[in-house]
């Protein structure tokens, strides 16, 4: 799955707009120029610049409170930048209706929850409209994500008897039905067990090339993710480290913006591995930085 | 009034029969027709309220009933009128103050719906005290009645009715999707904190109704069982919405027959059968699910 080397995928700036005219191909999915972010009167982040291209599959990475939530925010149009600039798709942020499927960072339906999947997916089409469901929605197109993310075989379960992977399978689904042109994702990855976190992971790199959407997500930890980015933005310090893995997953850098020693390493086949994060408990028991 | 004296037989047990029986007289003509209406509406408005798990809200606004019965005696109005306003002040206070909360907390909504359903009741007692007088109909008022429905009733519950269908059938879907995923929906732009106070009125409306048939005490009865009972039947939410008017309407009239036959209180058989149909199906639902049962059905299948 991981086999796509490596320099073929970091041409970010060329990539995924051939099939797609409606898209311009100029402006960036992301761009923020001198970026600042208060919460509360308190700087979350400044001075950040960051552009990601369309059709590139990003992580926001950072320690916790570091603001990766708060670009999210900043990227939907709930929070306001307190300073520098900011474009979505070439549009200032909340501009997009319809152009963005967002999945937020969530708890799983409760087990109750007696609704099928189908129409959870569904309602990424409709949803937002009023009145009787007179006029049916795309079916064809319901089908046609539920197959993409490989969900047709519980598609007509109640979500509630789902598991975690399952159901994010399928709010996935409901983010991309209505086809948008970007995926903005608050922990996608969170509460999946090991297996699932690396097939979401290779479900949304597929997403990313196949229907030219860029993708855009938040996470905890970035070894499921790394060989599939195109760039990482790091947060920490108060600032943002922009760039692809290779220049930005550095033993240096990370050590950096963590404050603590964090160790890259390269397996065999060539991936990078980072060890020693102060979140990724599973990782620094058996392998300490020194 | 007394309805053994009208029913002096019983039934015959020949459905026929029995309903000439129940058809005979104006008043039970009325009780049938407005306890149709209520079902009807309680079974769709109730649907949205159990998929939202605001149950305990809904029974907050049915005890509303009280205060609000209470309240109209003490200055002259008719008692619907004053389930119509308590339920909707209570209504507003529990979605002004569970709005202003951050999203998702749940808990703390149910901690203000206490509050509001403690102080609803304490002004009960209060209008109950300052009316001198003696309260003739208490028991109705907590346990219902569907003696002495008068043609204006049901015609006025006729128009509650079609105005919170009409209503709920144009938020329907967008407040399907902000109940199920309120953060996913609002960034969608459906206006989720506008819809949940909204549905919170109109839940007081439909509560003040169904309070009128079946008590302010035994609302579950129409509002949260047969809904409970279609959703656990079926995921499909088209079929789980006719089912749970379908139940609704089913147990209203089996409840009424028998009120009509047996001389108990119509709010106990209304929510006994209620209660009996939800038990056996959640049961049902149990034993389809069971681990072992599951495997042996799957072993069953493999095998043939």
């Amino acid at each position: 799955m991981s086999a796509i080397p490596a320099a073929q995928r970091t041409q970010p700036q060329t990539g995924g707009e051939a099939g797609k005219p409606p898209c311009a191909p100029s402006a960036p999915a992301v761009q923020l120029d001198g970026a600042q972010a208060r919460i509360g009167g308190h700087v979350v982040w400044s001075e950040a610049s960051i552009s990601i291209a369309q059709g590139e599959f990003a992580a926001i990475l950072g320690p916790n409170g570091s603001g990766k939530t708060t670009l999210l925010r900043v990227l939907l149009g709930e929070l306001a930048l307190t300073e520098g600039t900011v474009s979505v798709l070439g549009k200032p942020p909340g501009a997009q209706q319809g152009q963005i499927g967002y999945l937020p960072q969530r708890r799983h339906f409760e087990a109750g929850t007696r609704i099928r999947g189908i129409d959870l997916v569904r309602l990424g089409l409709d949803g937002a409209r009023w009145g009787l469901p007179l006029r049916r929605s795309d079916g064809a197109r319901v089908e046609e994500v539920l197959e993409l993310v490989g969900a047709s075989g519980y598609a007509t379960r109640p979500i509630g008897r789902l598991s975690g992977g399952e159901q994010q399978r399928l709010l996935i689904a409901q983010a991309l039905v209505g086809q948008p042109r970007m995926l903005l994702l608050d922990e996608p990855l969170d509460s999946l067990d090991l297996p699932n976190q690396s097939a979401v992971a290779a479900l949304l790199e597929r997403i990313c090339r196949r229907e030219h959407v860029s993708v855009l997500l938040v996470a905890h930890d970035v070894n499921p993710l790394l060989s599939y980015l195109d760039r990482v933005v790091y947060f920490g310090s108060g600032q943002a480290v922009v760039g692809t893995p290779q220049q930005v997953v550095t033993a240096e850098t990370l050590s950096r913006l963590y404050g603590v020693p964090v160790e890259v390493l390269q397996t065999a086949d060539g991936r990078l591995v980072v060890v020693g994060l102060p979140e990724a408990p599973a990782h620094h028991t058996d392998r300490h930085a020194h | 009034m007394l309805t053994s004296a009208l029913a002096e037989t019983g039934p015959s047990l020949d459905p026929i029969s029995d309903l000439n029986q129940l058809t005979a007289f104006p008043f039970m003509v009325n009780a049938l027709e407005a306890g149709t209406i209520v079902a009807v509406m309680a079974g769709v408005v109730g649907w949205f309220m159990v998929l939202r798990r605001q149950t305990f809200a809904g029974h907050t606004l049915s005890v509303m009933a009280f205060p609000g019965a209470t309240g109209a005696l003490l200055i002259g109005l008719s008692a619907a009128v004053g389930y119509f306003v308590f339920s909707g002040l209570a209504a507003l206070l529990i979605g002004a103050a569970a709005g202003v909360q951050t999203q998702r907390n749940r808990g703390q909504e149910s901690a203000i719906t206490g509050s509001v359903q403690a102080f609803g009741l304490a002004c009960g007692f209060l209008f109950l005290s300052l009316y001198q007088g003696v309260l003739a109909n208490y028991e109705s008022l907590l346990f219902g009645s569907f003696l002495g429905i008068t043609r204006g009733q049901v015609l006025a519950l006729a128009l509650v009715s079609a105005v919170t269908l009409a209503v709920l059938a144009i938020i329907g879907r967008p407040l399907l999707f902000a109940s199920l995923d309120e953060g996913v929906a609002r960034a969608r732009g459906v206006p989720t904190r506008a819809l949940s106070l909204g549905f919170l009125l109109l839940l007081g409306l439909a509560v003040a109704e169904t309070a009128q048939i079946t008590g302010a005490l035994l609302v579950f009865a129409l509002l949260v069982a047969p809904p409970a009972t279609a959703q656990l039947i079926t995921p499909r939410i088209g079929p789980s919405l006719v089912l749970s008017v379908i139940l609704g309407v089913s147990i209203t009239w089996v409840g009424l027959g028998l009120a009509y036959f047996y001389n108990y209180p119509v709010g106990f058989y209304i929510t006994t059968v209620a209660f009996v149909v939800y038990v056996g199906v959640r049961l049902a639902r149990a034993a389809a699910e069971h681990p072992t049962l599951l495997r042996r059905r799957v072993a069953a299948a493999e095998a043939a």
